[in-house]
């Protein structure tokens, strides 16, 4: 029984990463309908960016999720330019095909520079030992950083003045437009937005586990079923969907092999997107 | 359809795959075609989805991959004939594809996109914990498989025949969808889906029917070849690389044509084959094709094709 609690534990603080992955990836598709097929590739550079961060400065890792974010920003503002800002109009298979260029490239120039043997950060927070069970600090620090960011996006797309301009071009872009807001900039800030919280995730789970350059790849299929089970463009719902799906991955690993994980995760992913898709949250959030 | 240059064009490409390899006996040359063949007949049955319903596939290697397995299977574990297995695995697939295309084919556009990437993932999945399929380690295919058919060497070359009939059927099965009424609904509803419901076209049926005809031959093809190879393991079958790889074919020879799908699948190939074997460049090969893909999509979304059609009007009279 303990042994199973311990796992669910551990699933929600993995969960919040999950969900702050998803973010990102909700935010960008939700405010202009682009599905990022960048954003692994972008979470693999949030982990290789604290990496080099970390082994220059070696000061507190969790200080250093800072300039991560703001690096993920820059290169979120010239992907969406280069890459998606001619396309964002056109059908939707071309933002697919787009992105996933923007993939490409990133991985197969990260595979030259650091090849794709595994790489770590040599960062320990010390942990809390519950009876025979210790969560490290690095854990539970980085669920907190996460819901903190979650909190902050959400604060920030419904009280802010930019926030709710990113909401009105996200319900209506021609609307938006005639009440004067000029969507081009909106865009751009939002798919910055979108890639430095895909960053930040990188950066936590660089902080967890071992990674290489093509790690960012689970996350990004983790983040398509957390957006999918949450709908699009509420960040407290991906955060709340992530939760749910590290809650599911606790609960079944004590019982089967972890090989079987992906397989419930995809099942749970085309049953959600056939019958609601809308999210599970539709009628709540 | 006879009457159709293209018609006699396929099958004087098809003609001149197989015998040029035979030509000296080059089996070098036979490695690097049955390579383009295969990345032919992907792209073009890729096409039936992309092109003309306007539906992308990620998941398109899925039957390539799953006709490799059963085919492996039948063959070595159920001591079936090379053919019967290949065809009984194109059968299997197919009805697969029908079925799961009925359930999963009521979304649209990225929504169906996203699944058809959960349906790779979760493939591989059951695949890797699947006893009989050997699990991640995958099958092998014993030396004495090959003794029926001749011994490993008469084997290889038959496949390769085999896999070149098969490129050259695709082909002629995108030209002969593409001129049917079958083919004038799929690009109704590609053009607007809700009009092409309105005019009395059964959109999920027709589109769970183009996915699973676009799955047989991938999956005949992918039978044979994993049996020419040897061994099959579920990161090789199922690698989202792959299934990606059609995409940028396809972009880059045209969407929606048959020669453009043949044509950017045969470019890319060699274009990969040169740049995986030169030293320099090997590691850049997936730079280079994002690029390459990326300049497409930003600069000429209708591919070569489009490109010729524009410099030599007559052309597409004989292309199309």
């Amino acid at each position: 029984m303990s042994e199973v609690l311990a796992s669910l534990l551990d699933g929600l603080f993995v969960g919040c990463i999950y969900g702050l992955a998803a973010m990102g990836l909700s935010l960008i598709w939700g405010v202009m309908n682009v599905i990022n097929l960048s954003h692994g590739a972008m979470i693999a550079l949030g982990m290789f960016g604290v990496y080099l961060l970390y082994s220059h400065l070696a000061i507190n890792a969790y200080i250093l999720l800072l300039p991560v974010m703001a690096g993920g920003f820059l290169v979120g503002l010239a992907i969406y330019w280069i890459a998606v800002h001619g396309v964002v109009n056109r059908p939707q298979l071309m933002s697919l095909l787009s992105t996933f260029a923007v993939n490409m490239i990133v991985i197969g120039i990260g595979t030259t520079l650091w090849s794709t043997s595994p790489y770590n950060v040599n960062f320990e927070l010390s942990g809390i030992t519950i009876g025979p069970y210790t969560f490290t600090g690095n854990h539970i620090a980085a669920a907190i950083a996460a819901v903190i960011l979650a909190a902050s996006l959400q604060l920030f797309l419904y009280s802010a003045r930019f926030g709710k301009a990113i909401r009105a071009v996200a319900d209506n872009r021609d609307g938006a437009e005639l009440m004067g807001i000029s969507s081009a900039w909106v865009l751009m800030v939002a798919f910055g937005l979108g890639i430095s919280l895909a960053a930040a995730s990188g950066a936590l789970v660089a902080m967890l586990f071992p990674f290489t350059i093509l790690s960012g790849g689970i996350y990004e299929l983790k983040s398509f079923v957390v957006t999918v089970l949450a709908g699009l463009g509420k960040p407290i719902g991906a955060l709340l969907a992530g939760i749910l799906l590290g809650l599911l991955e606790g609960a079944v690993t004590p019982f089967v092999a972890v090989s079987w994980v992906p397989l419930i995760e995809f099942a749970l992913f085309v049953f959600v997107l056939v019958f609601f898709p809308r999210g599970i949250f539709e009628r709540m959030l | 359809m006879w009457k159709r240059p293209i018609f006699w064009l396929i099958l004087a490409v098809s003609a001149l795959f197989a015998l040029l390899p035979l030509w000296g006996d080059n089996a070098t040359l036979r490695e690097t075609l049955i390579l383009v063949a295969v990345a032919m007949i992907l792209a073009a049955n890729l096409n039936m989805m992309i092109g003309y319903t306007g539906y992308v596939n990620f998941g398109n290697v899925v039957a390539y991959g799953l006709g490799g397995y059963i085919g492996i299977y039948l063959t070595t574990v159920r001591g079936w004939n090379l053919m019967a297995a290949a065809l009984a695995a194109g059968m299997a697939v197919s009805l697969f594809t029908l079925l799961f295309g009925l359930a999963i084919l009521r979304l649209r556009g990225a929504y169906f996109a996203l699944a058809t990437i959960g349906v790779l993932e979760a493939v591989r999945a059951f695949v890797s914990n699947f006893p009989p399929w050997g699990k991640a380690a995958g099958l092998y295919v014993p030396f004495t498989a090959y003794a029926p058919l001749g011994g490993a060497m008469r084997a290889v070359w038959l496949t390769y025949f085999l896999v070149v009939a098969i490129f050259g059927l695709s082909l002629l099965v995108s030209l002969l969808i593409k001129n049917s009424r079958f083919g004038l609904a799929l690009f109704a509803i590609r053009e607007d889906e809700d009009a092409a419901i309105a005019l009395g076209v059964n959109a999920p049926l027709y589109k769970a029917r183009i996915y699973a005809i676009s799955a047989f031959l991938p999956a005949v093809a992918g039978a044979l070849v994993f049996f020419k190879n040897g061994m099959i393991d579920p990161a090789g079958a199922f690698d989202l690389t792959i299934s990606i790889e059609a995409i940028v074919m396809l972009m880059l020879g045209g969407q929606g044509t048959v020669a453009g799908a043949a044509l950017g699948a045969a470019l890319y190939e060699l274009l990969r084959n040169y740049l995986l074997t030169s030293p320099s460049l090997s590691s850049f090969h997936l730079v280079i094709a994002g690029a390459l893909l990326l300049i497409i999509v930003l600069f000429s979304p209708d591919g070569i094709i489009g490109w010729i059609y524009r410099l030599a009007p007559f052309s597409r009279r004989i292309l199309e």
